[in-house]
């Protein structure tokens, strides 16, 4: 499957026939595609397609039995540049006694060296005050994690992943367990910085509703039981696109300055 | 009160005061994990190590401590043979280790070796060479601990996270493993081989209650940790008790004062 063939944009996600099976059964065959810059792409399955297998291949947790993974161009075996990668995991991993303040998980998305004890310099904390500000979670930033609903504990996580400005985000279920509501301006949110940051996705979801309005009625390509809808954020005629917000801290006022309009 | 100010007390009030640090320690890593059973686990095939250790003659932290780490990593590999039932191999370790023990004690027979204290600790023969192992021992902990704190964080919190980021998970295992399997070996002396997991499991237990973040958990796990050692081994000292009991004792009572406080303080609020 090849996705749009212009050479502006770069390969973000490559997966090159890559088959994986678990325990003698093939869990999927062959599947190849391609992730370019600025891409949207919903991977949607049943439970059981393999989706959560597909995305843990890609981001080097499982290795495939056959077949070849590149990110940004480069073998996952060789590739460094993690901090590029923002990862919203599924929320019904989080254990709610954890003592851990919103403050302290969105510092954790910070890779790259620490100082002793844990400490953090003047622009980490800078850092951290605009991913919760773009977030709109700012007010519970001295909260334990546990405590906050479920919408909000999304948005935290969406702020860790946020933290380092990722070229390419990746969310893992990111709605299960959230009301509709909730998960309505989640995805006004996802959609929006997908249209005004120089971001691709990456999102694996078992519920097509949401993003179906987004991403098209039909599958771009399907691979088994794995469907993969893609949008590119524009059109490829206008890719030389110079307005695109590349600071986290005015993502809240530009979205709500567009809500306004 | 005399014993109090005895070497001998001493030296087990300063050794305490080491494992009171180191132990809670490692402790809040493992129960944030849900791996709290490992400590126990862990003692159990240290205490065959000790045992060992007097058998041949000398060294009894050393063979505790190769006999720990030994058990850390045959967890690891029986873990991946069984996946889903992983706590089936901290059961057949932990009955390995005390199978091997309890034969050790039977070759130790005629050197008068006294399975109670390996059991249940032995402080007051800490010698001035046990103290300068726990002071390094105490003292790598810390610096790797310090060190490592934002690694250990976002693999206690978010594991797959963690790996996304591109952190070597595995190699923070192993660290985690090893550090533990470090502290145990020279806790055995003091609180005693089966008492060992209190030390570990239930300052977090209290701090699990209190903590509002990370941060706070982990000075909250070394204080209760502290109090304990020194209140226990003062009460034990001056009514002539069994030191290692005698601390598990006050944690509890600690445990208790936490919830029953907490009880109080929600209703009034």
């Amino acid at each position: 499957m090849n996705i749009g063939t212009e050479a502006c944009h770069r390969d973000i996600i490559t997966v090159d026939s890559v088959s994986f099976s678990y325990q003698q059964r093939d869990v999927f065959k062959n599947v190849s595609f391609s992730v370019m810059e600025r891409d949207f792409i919903g991977l949607i399955g049943t439970n059981g397609a393999g989706k959560t297998t597909m995305l843990r291949i890609i981001v080097g947790l499982l290795k495939p039995t056959s077949g070849e993974v590149r990110l940004f161009g480069e073998p996952i075996s060789q590739f460094k540049a993690w901090d590029r990668i923002g990862y919203v995991p599924q929320r019904n991993n989080l254990n709610p006694l954890f003592p851990a303040t919103v403050k302290e998980v969105v510092l954790s998305g910070l890779s790259g060296k620490r100082k002793w004890f844990g400490r953090h310099s003047r622009e980490d904390y800078q850092k951290c005050d605009d991913a919760l500000m773009a977030m709109g979670v700012e007010d519970l930033a001295e909260k334990r994690i546990g405590q906050l609903s479920g919408g909000q504990q999304q948005r935290v996580f969406l702020a860790r992943a946020l933290i380092n400005t990722p070229s390419l985000l990746i969310l893992d279920e990111p709605t299960v367990g959230i009301d509709y509501e909730t998960q309505e301006s989640f995805f006004h949110m996802i959609k929006h910085m997908h249209q005004h940051h120089n971001m691709t996705f990456l999102m694996v979801s078992h519920d097509m509703e949401m993003i179906k309005g987004y991403l098209g009625e039909s599958p771009a390509s399907t691979a088994g039981k794995l469907n993969f809808y893609i949008r590119h954020s524009h059109e490829t005629q206008d890719c030389i696109e110079d307005n695109l917000a590349h600071s986290l801290k005015h993502l809240r006022s530009q979205m709500e300055s567009q809500k306004e309009g | 009160m005399d014993i109090i100010m005895s070497g001998f007390f001493q030296r087990a009030l300063i050794g305490g005061m080491l494992i009171g640090i180191t132990a809670p320690l490692m402790g809040i890593f493992l129960v944030l994990r849900r791996l709290s059973m490992i400590g126990d686990t862990l003692s159990h095939a240290a205490i065959a190590g000790v045992a060992l250790g007097f058998v041949i003659g000398d060294f009894p932290i050393l063979f505790g401590l190769i006999f720990a780490l030994l058990a850390s990593f045959a967890i690891e590999k029986l873990r991946k043979s069984y996946k889903s039932y992983a706590e089936l191999s901290l059961a057949i370790i932990m009955s390995g280790g005390i199978a091997l023990a309890s034969i050790f004690f039977t070759l130790g027979r005629d050197l008068s070796m006294d399975a109670n204290s390996f059991l249940f600790g032995f402080i007051y023969t800490l010698t001035p060479i046990d103290l300068w192992t726990m002071l390094g021992v105490t003292v790598a902990v810390l610096l790797i601990v310090g060190k490592h704190l934002h690694g250990l964080f976002l693999i206690t919190f978010d594991e797959e996270a963690a790996s996304v980021s591109g952190m070597p998970v595995s190699y923070y295992n192993i660290l985690i493993s090893v550090l533990t399997a470090l502290v145990i070996s020279i806790s055995i002396k003091i609180v005693g081989g089966l008492l060992v997991s209190a030390l570990l499991t239930i300052p977090a237990a209290c701090s699990l209650l209190l903590a509002k973040s990370f941060k706070q958990s982990i000075m909250i796990v070394v204080l209760v940790g502290e109090v304990a050692v020194i209140c226990g081994l003062l009460i034990a000292g001056v009514w002539n008790l069994a030191a290692g009991g005698t601390i598990v004792l006050v944690l509890i009572a600690f445990l208790l004062l936490i919830l029953l406080g907490r009880n109080i303080f929600s209703r009034i609020a």
